[in-house]
């Protein structure tokens, strides 16, 4: 009886073959956008992340001006080398200490020229930033200490101005002054607010201080906790290290900020996920819509399947083999839409995921729940149409206009 | 001998309160096996009505149904398509074919609900096919067919499973009388060389008269009932 049923059902796709590319094309479009959307959603959030962590694991970035983002506190004393100093002395479990200034400058190498930032800071900023050499070394404690003009660049700077070509040794001109390649860093790739981390030149803090700035204020510092436990106990400490070292009376304000890599990090991917959200739910209204046209391709043709269902009962079907039929062929219908779907899906997640360069993963409650949810939409109008009809007198639905 | 059909008081009611319509008015009837019975009366007489009750297709309000002795009015719905399936074949006015689906499946249908094979199913169905005179249009649908081809697949459509009664309700009714005077010859011939009962309802007296015996049906009664050939011998040709 369920290969009977199963042959019937099968001839009954084949028969109706435009009515069955319908249904199956709404279920595809339903569960391939819902998939789709929500898996680039997750990847964006996921690459956010993975950006946020290349910033540096127990990150805590100091700087003056009361708020986080933007430019504000112009106003707001800098940091100065004793300030280094007192922190690295005064707090403890500390993994990293380091000062840092920028300027934009242009650089110039074999005839090359590129608009970058120029960074000032210590060996530690390799640490806190979790950087890793490609070829060359970092700065030696005298070049730190005399402000040599020697320099690590950045994998962008080396891919725009030296190529694929050695430039360890070679000298960059950066403004009025060269200085000598010492080392490359590994790629990380574009930084969650949109700056590619790798496009910098690092030089010793000094150096940066003494020719491009012309004085010896630090504009801000990154501390690299050693153990994850301890950063709200170093960050407590670090304030009222500030605040003291600021002579900061107690009703005043922090004139400083500091930032916690987690923070930027929650904040970041809960944006994402907020937009994944709202992805989702767009394509939900997709996934409901292709479900309204399962429903409607399926009702529309209740009055041709009644008649069937008539003629199919008057030559001696039991009402059991004619449901047990059309259920198959709502299920066979509903699998096929939901695997084109899926495999639709993925190629376009893929494809899509390589373009806006997230990462892509495999989401299965997604894959399955939208499955499910369109598989039961065709299921239950493909369904419930066949049993009323099958419940008739035979002779009524045979009669069914 | 029992009667193949018999009717005991058969009423059928439509509808309820101010709307109640009686279609059949406790109606006794007996048919017996080998049979050809033309049933006749005019519109809303009741005639399709026993026809279908006859057929399992609907079922009596009141009155007890026999066939071959079995009280029918007791089955279950599936009891009563089993009835169906293992010895009754219908032709509807409207052939009632399934659309998009070529003649030689339309006759196999009946076969595969009955569980055979498909070489069975095939053969059998060819035969059929054969037997209404349709040998080479196996793989045209419905569509494709005249009215006259169409009636004749349902024909062979409901003697594939050669069953003990074939009912007909208006089996010339969509159709001219050329094509009509051939479809009663069949209906007659399979009377007469296989031996079904043949029950066909019709309002035109010249197919009636192909039949052994007329029953004529007004206001849910039997109105009329008399028997126009022996119940065993060969119909003579009409002229």
């Amino acid at each position: 009886m369920l290969w009977n049923s199963l042959l019937l059902a099968l001839r009954e796709i084949r028969r109706n073959l435009l009515r069955s590319f319908l249904t199956i094309l709404g279920i595809v479009i339903g569960v391939s956008a819902v998939i789709t959307m929500v898996t680039l959603g997750n990847g964006a959030t996921q690459a956010i992340k993975n950006q946020v962590s290349s910033l540096g694991s127990n990150l805590l970035q100091v700087r003056p001006g009361q708020r986080m983002f933007g430019r504000g506190g112009r106003g707001d004393p800098q940091f100065s080398m004793a300030d280094i100093q007192a922190i690295q002395s005064q707090i403890s479990g500390l993994a990293a200490v380091a000062p840092e200034v920028s300027r934009n400058a242009t650089v110039v190498a074999m005839s090359n020229n590129w608009s970058t930032s120029v960074t000032g800071t210590s060996n530690d900023y390799f640490v806190a930033g979790n950087w890793e050499l490609t070829s060359g070394r970092t700065f030696l404690p005298e070049e730190e200490a005399a402000g040599q003009t020697v320099c690590v660049l950045g994998a962008t700077i080396q891919r725009e101005l030296y190529g694929t070509a050695d430039s360890i040794g070679e000298r960059l001109r950066v403004k009025n002054f060269s200085c000598q390649v010492i080392g490359v860093l590994k790629a990380k790739g574009q930084a969650a607010v949109g700056r590619d981390q790798d496009d910098a030149v690092i030089m010793p803090l000094k150096a940066v201080q003494r020719r491009l700035l012309g004085n010896r204020d630090i504009s801000s510092i990154q501390i690299s906790v050693a153990d994850e436990k301890d950063i709200d106990r170093v960050q407590t400490q670090l304030t009222e290290l500030l605040r003291e070292r600021r002579r900061l009376g107690n009703g005043a304000d922090d004139n400083f900020n500091i930032m916690d890599t987690r923070q930027i990090a929650e904040t970041l991917s809960g944006t994402t996920q907020v937009l994944t959200m709202l992805l989702g739910a767009v394509a939900s209204v997709s996934l409901l819509v292709g479900g309204i046209g399962i429903m409607n391709i399926m009702l529309v043709s209740v009055t041709e399947r009644t008649r069937e269902i008539g003629i199919r009962l008057a030559i001696g079907a039991l009402e059991r083999e004619v449901l047990l039929q059309f259920l198959i062929e709502a299920v066979v219908l509903a699998a096929l839409g939901g695997l084109i779907g899926i495999i639709l899906a993925t190629g376009a997640s893929i494809v899509l995921a390589q373009v806006m360069q997230v990462p892509y993963t495999f989401n299965t409650s997604i894959n399955l729940l939208s499955f499910v949810f369109s598989a039961g939409i065709g299921i239950l109008f493909g369904y419930m149409p066949a049993k009323r009809a099958a419940r008739l007198d035979p002779i009524e639905a045979l009669r069914h206009e | 001998m029992t009667a193949l059909i018999e009717f005991k008081g058969i009423t059928k009611r439509y509808g309820q309160g101010q709307a109640e319509f009686l279609a059949l008015r406790g109606v006794d009837l007996s048919i017996e096996e080998g049979d050809f019975v033309a049933v006749m009366g005019p519109s809303g007489s009741g005639k399709s009505t026993g026809m279908n009750i006859i057929g399992c297709l609907d079922t009596p309000t009141e009155g007890e149904y026999l066939f071959r002795g079995t009280h029918v009015e007791l089955l279950d719905r599936n009891q009563r398509a089993l009835l169906r399936r293992h010895y009754l074949g219908f032709v509807f006015q409207g052939f009632n074919l399934l659309s998009r689906t070529t003649a030689q499946e339309n006759v196999e249908l009946p076969l595969l609900y009955r569980g055979e094979s498909a070489a069975v199913r095939d053969a059998a169905a060819k035969q059929a096919l054969a037997q209404v005179g349709l040998n080479g249009w196996e793989h045209h649908t419905p569509a494709e067919l005249s009215g006259g081809q169409q009636q004749r697949v349902a024909i062979a459509r409901a003697i594939v499973t050669n069953p003990t009664l074939l009912l007909a309700d208006e089996p010339t009714g969509n159709l001219d009388t050329q094509r009509s005077h051939e479809i009663m010859e069949l209906l007659v011939s399979l009377n007469e060389e296989q031996g079904i009962t043949v029950l066909m309802v019709t309002h035109e007296p010249e197919m009636a008269e192909y039949a052994k015996r007329n029953i004529t049906f007004v206001d849910g009664k039997v109105a009329d009932d008399q028997r126009t050939r022996p119940l065993s011998g060969k119909v003579a040709e009409v002229a």
